[in-house]
Order: C-alpha cells, then sequence, then structure tokens
C-alpha cells in the first residue's frame, strides 16, 4: 500500500516535471536569443539599429532599416489579397456552401497549410518568378513573388480561424435577422460579420506574424537586395532571409546582429500573440 | 429588385473565391507532380547523392529526414501528453500554472522556424556542444511540436467520458492505473492524430534545421551525425541551381510524404469521430 502511493507521488512528479518542460523551454529560448543579440542592439544604439538603412556587417555597419522595411512590405502586400480572398472562402464555407462541399474545401485548406515552405518557394521560384519577369518585367525576384508566395501560405490560418469565429455565432442571431425580414446575404454582413469580427481580426493578425516570421519561402523569391524596393517588382531583403543567407558565414559583431535581428523578430512576434491571446480571453468575458 | 442582383454577383464572388483556392492547390500539387515523376526512379530512392546532389539519388536525405523527426517525436511525444495528463486529470488546469501554460503553448506555437533555428545553433550546437546533428535538430523540432501534441493531448483527454474515472475509481483503482489502463487508450486515437500532424511539420521544417542538423551529405548513423533533411536539400538544389531534375522530384517526394501524413491524420480522426 506505501509503496502504491509512493510510485503515485512519482508519477504526479514526473507528469508535473513534463508539463513544465515547455516552459522551460520558453525561458532558455528567451534568455538565450536576448542574450546573443540585445549587447549588440546596446552597443548600436536601437533607433539606428532598426531604422538605419546601411547594412555593411562587414564594415561594421549593422543597420537593419532596409530588412525591416522589407518584412512590412512583403508582408502588407501578401495580406492585400489573401485577407478578402480568406475572408469570403471562410464566410462561404461556414454560411453558404452545403456541409459536404465545405467539409471537401475545408479538406483542400488542411491540404495547403500542410504544404512545407520549401515547396512552395521552389513553386514560386519555378513558376511565379519568371511569370513575372516575362510578363510585368524586372528579375521576376521580387516583392510581388513574395507577396503572391506567402499570401498562399497564410490562407489556411486566415480561413479557418475566421470559420471557426463565424461557425461561433449563435444561430439565433441569423434567425432572428431573417424573422425580421433580412435577406441571407442582410443577416451576413450586419449581423454575422460584425458578430464575428473580433474572431476575424485574430485570424488576420495570426496570419500577420506567419508572414512575417516565414523564412524559406520567401528567401526563394524574393531576390534578397539589401536596399529599399522601389517598386513591387524590385528584390527586396526581409529580416527572416537576412538570417538564414548570412548565418553560414557569419562571426562576431555580424553574428550578433543575425542574432539581434531575431530578437526583434521574436519580441515582435511574442507581443502580437500576447495580445490576441488576452483581447481572446476579452472576448470570452464579454460574451458572457 | 436591385439587391437581389447585387446578391447575385456576391454569390458569384463567393463561389470564385474557393474556386481561386482549390485552382491554387490543384496547380501547385500538379505542377510538381507532372514534373516530378519523371526524375522519380528506384534509383533516386535508394542511392546516395553524388557531387553535390548534381547526380545520384536522396537516400541519405530520406533516412536523415525519417531520423530527426523520429528523435523529435521520440522527445516532444512523451512530454507533451504527459503535460497535458497533468493539466486534464490531476486538475491543474485553472491554477496559475495552468494559466502560464497556455500561454506558454500559444507563444510556442507562434514563433517563427528561424527563431528556433537561431535558438538551437547557440544553445544545443554552440552551448551543449553538441554539433550539427540529429541530436540538436530533433530537440530543436520538439521543442517546436510540442504544444501541437500537448493540445491534441488535451483534447483526446478531455473527450474520454467521465464515468470511465468514477467506475474506475468506485472499484477502488489508483489515478495513475485509472490513466494508464482506461484514459490513455480510450484517448490513443486523438492523441495518435496530433502526433502524425507533428510529424508533418517535422518532415517540412528547413529553416530550423538547417541551422541545428547543418546539411552534410553523409549518410547519418549516430545521432550526433549531421544531416540533411529532404526539405533542407530541396533548398540548396533549387536555390543553387544544382539540378533542377532532382529538385522536382525531391519536392514530389516530400508532397507525396506530405499528402500520406494528411490522409493518416484524418484517418486516425475518423475513427475519433466514429468513436
Amino acid at each position: 500500500m506505501k509503496k502504491n502511493k509512493l510510485s503515485e507521488g512519482l508519477v504526479e512528479i514526473l507528469l508535473r516535471i513534463s508539463a513544465g518542460a515547455s516552459v522551460l523551454a520558453i525561458i532558455i529560448i528567451t534568455v538565450f536569443i536576448f542574450y546573443k543579440g540585445i549587447p549588440l542592439i546596446a552597443k548600436v544604439g536601437i533607433i539606428d539599429f532598426l531604422f538605419n538603412l546601411k547594412w555593411v556587417p562587414t564594415n561594421g555597419s549593422f543597420g537593419i532599416g532596409a530588412m525591416v522595411i522589407g518584412s512590412l512590405a512583403v508582408t502588407f502586400c501578401s495580406l492585400v489579397w489573401s485577407v478578402p480572398l480568406g475572408i469570403m472562402t471562410a464566410i462561404l464555407m461556414a454560411e453558404i456552401a452545403p456541409p459536404k462541399l465545405a467539409d471537401v474545401l475545408a479538406r483542400f485548406v488542411e491540404l495547403l497549410a500542410g504544404i512545407p515552405s520549401v515547396v512552395y518557394g521552389f513553386f514560386g521560384l519555378i513558376v511565379i518568378v519568371p511569370f513575372i519577369r516575362n510578363h510585368l518585367g524586372g528579375v521576376g525576384l521580387s516583392v510581388l513573388a513574395g507577396a503572391i508566395v506567402l499570401g498562399i501560405m497564410i490562407l489556411p490560418t486566415i480561413i479557418n480561424i475566421s470559420r471557426d469565429a463565424i461557425l461561433a455565432i449563435p444561430k439565433e442571431y441569423k434567425e432572428n435577422s431573417l424573422a425580421l425580414g433580412a435577406t441571407h446575404y442582410q443577416s451576413i454582413f450586419r449581423v454575422i460579420l460584425p458578430a464575428a469580427s473580433s474572431g476575424i481580426i485574430t485570424a488576420i493578425v495570426l496570419g500577420l506574424g506567419r508572414a512575417i516570421g516565414e523564412t524559406m519561402a520567401v528567401l526563394m523569391v524574393t531576390g534578397n537586395a539589401a536596399v529599399l524596393p522601389d517598386s513591387l517588382l524590385a528584390p527586396v531583403r526581409t529580416m527572416t532571409s537576412n538570417i538564414v543567407l548570412e548565418m553560414g558565414y557569419a562571426a562576431g559583431d555580424h553574428q550578433a546582429a543575425l542574432f539581434a535581428t531575431g530578437t526583434v523578430l521574436f519580441i515582435f512576434i511574442v507581443i502580437l500573440n500576447l495580445a490576441v491571446s488576452i483581447s481572446m480571453k476579452a472576448g470570452t468575458e464579454n460574451g458572457n | 429588385m436591385a439587391t437581389r442582383g447585387k446578391e447575385k454577383i456576391i454569390t458569384v464572388l463567393f463561389w470564385l473565391s474557393a474556386l481561386v483556392i482549390t485552382a491554387i492547390l490543384a496547380g501547385i500539387i500538379g505542377y510538381i507532380v507532372v514534373k516530378g515523376i519523371s526524375a522519380i526512379n528506384w534509383e533516386f530512392i535508394s542511392q546516395p547523392p553524388s557531387r553535390a546532389g548534381k547526380e545520384g539519388g536522396i537516400s541519405t536525405t530520406i533516412i536523415g529526414t525519417i531520423y530527426l523527426t523520429l528523435v523529435a517525436l521520440l522527445i516532444a511525444v512523451p512530454l507533451g501528453v504527459g503535460a497535458a495528463l497533468y493539466l486534464e486529470e490531476y486538475g491543474r488546469k485553472n491554477t496559475m500554472f495552468g494559466y502560464v501554460l497556455k500561454l506558454t503553448a500559444e507563444t510556442l506555437a507562434g514563433i517563427p522556424s528561424i527563431v528556433y533555428g537561431l535558438f538551437g545553433f547557440v544553445f544545443f550546437v554552440i552551448f551543449l556542444n553538441m554539433g550539427w546533428s540529429i541530436l540538436s535538430g530533433g530537440l530543436t523540432l520538439a521543442i517546436m511540436i510540442l504544444p501541437t501534441i500537448t493540445r491534441t493531448s488535451q483534447e483526446a483527454v478531455i473527450a474520454v467520458p467521465q464515468e470511465y474515472r468514477s467506475n474506475s475509481f468506485a472499484l477502488g483503482a489508483t489515478k495513475w492505473y485509472t490513466i494508464k489502463r482506461l484514459i490513455l487508450p480510450a484517448a490513443a486515437p486523438g492523441i495518435i492524430t496530433g502526433i502524425i500532424l507533428s510529424a508533418g511539420r517535422a518532415v517540412g521544417e528547413s529553416a530550423a534545421v538547417l541551422l541545428t542538423a547543418g546539411s552534410s551529405l553523409g549518410m547519418p548513423l549516430n545521432i550526433t551525425d549531421p544531416a540533411r533533411t529532404m526539405a533542407v536539400h530541396l533548398y540548396i538544389l533549387a536555390i543553387e541551381g544544382i539540378s533542377m531534375e532532382r529538385a522536382f522530384g525531391t519536392a514530389l517526394l516530400i508532397i507525396v510524404l506530405i499528402l500520406i501524413i494528411n490522409y493518416l491524420a484524418n484517418w486516425s480522426v475518423r475513427k475519433v469521430v466514429r468513436q
């Protein structure tokens, strides 16, 4: 009996340790990323590091301004087309399409989410880049190519979360609206979408986070020139691409600058995620 | 009348959006299948690459991918399932610790893979002196998939009917005995779904793997050996223009692997639903 109690206690301790593993992981990740990145940011100065456009690491000039703007430009352009397309698909799946067809679409979206980013990058490099080069001009490796590939990659995030948000709206909302004489579409646009708006915003914010952090696919199609892009057809380098491209040979301050870029990304993503989970918590409390 | 015309246009637009999504998916998969099928034969699968991948097959990268994925799962599955049991069965979900864990899982899930790569590089490769290896890559991947495994295991455990527990306790069984003999078997299909989905993520990952497992083309035998996965191989073949034919073949094999994983996951989900 005593032995039994002992092993029960031991199991609970083991389970507690495994639960603690992820907390430990995030602490170590934070410590090591900061430890490698913060000193260089302090040395260069945060303003200079983030906004200086001159990235000449061999010459001691560590400004990631061009890459920050590159990341933002590619991300923004990808959201411009994938957000409307994703939300419309989500509405179609939740409200309009027959359930069987909606399930088939859901499987398609799942497959899109499962395709690895290198495969997207490869497809972009082989199909989208030459298409842009031949039909729109420039070298093809461009902001536009990055925006197309990234947009495809974040569609599943936008569709799935928006669809869940729409499906979570109580049926009575729509029934009441229809009973008052509104058409199906009036109910969708005036009642359901406003009620689902916080979930849809979450979908967009998480899609944005995914787009900012995406690396390989973007790296393969954007040409990676570390200068400000002057048009949609110009090449561009993102913060994430910069890390992969130069990590192989960087040393000393140069390597620290790449970690500092990682630190900036890390802080940005953590803030986005915390904002989402806190606002979702507030949302559910309001809902009750 | 005007609204009706407008509604018709909107309907068309909605269906068009679904059509675009379908066309994108079919276009990508179709193109890679058509272009890649000619590269695939037994030699491509069974022979190691030679001349940096210009010739030969991709056998070492297939082994590297499987090896790395298995190591990651071996580490992450016990931790993830254990965490789920602790939160759900030991009633710790609504404590402060439970809330911290939830926030942690959400944050871990959002961190970009390149940041994991940087972390794995500085911590496992350099600080713990593991070098570019299956072990460094597997540990890094394990942290990346931990949130998925924990969350799906939690859902699977929650879905087990409450009577299982009360009946078992009434018969005098201990908590751990109940978990081992009743809860885990009943939750297994759901847990397996999570494991399969995580395997898909591990197979497709490239940025983090490149920085932690390296890109050596040799056959990984020991866990301390460096390795190149199929995803990393595809990246290097394409970006350095080594062999487009072999890049297509590699891309096709990755897609096939992902499709199989997706099918298995759906199959086990259906099993859960039937239960």
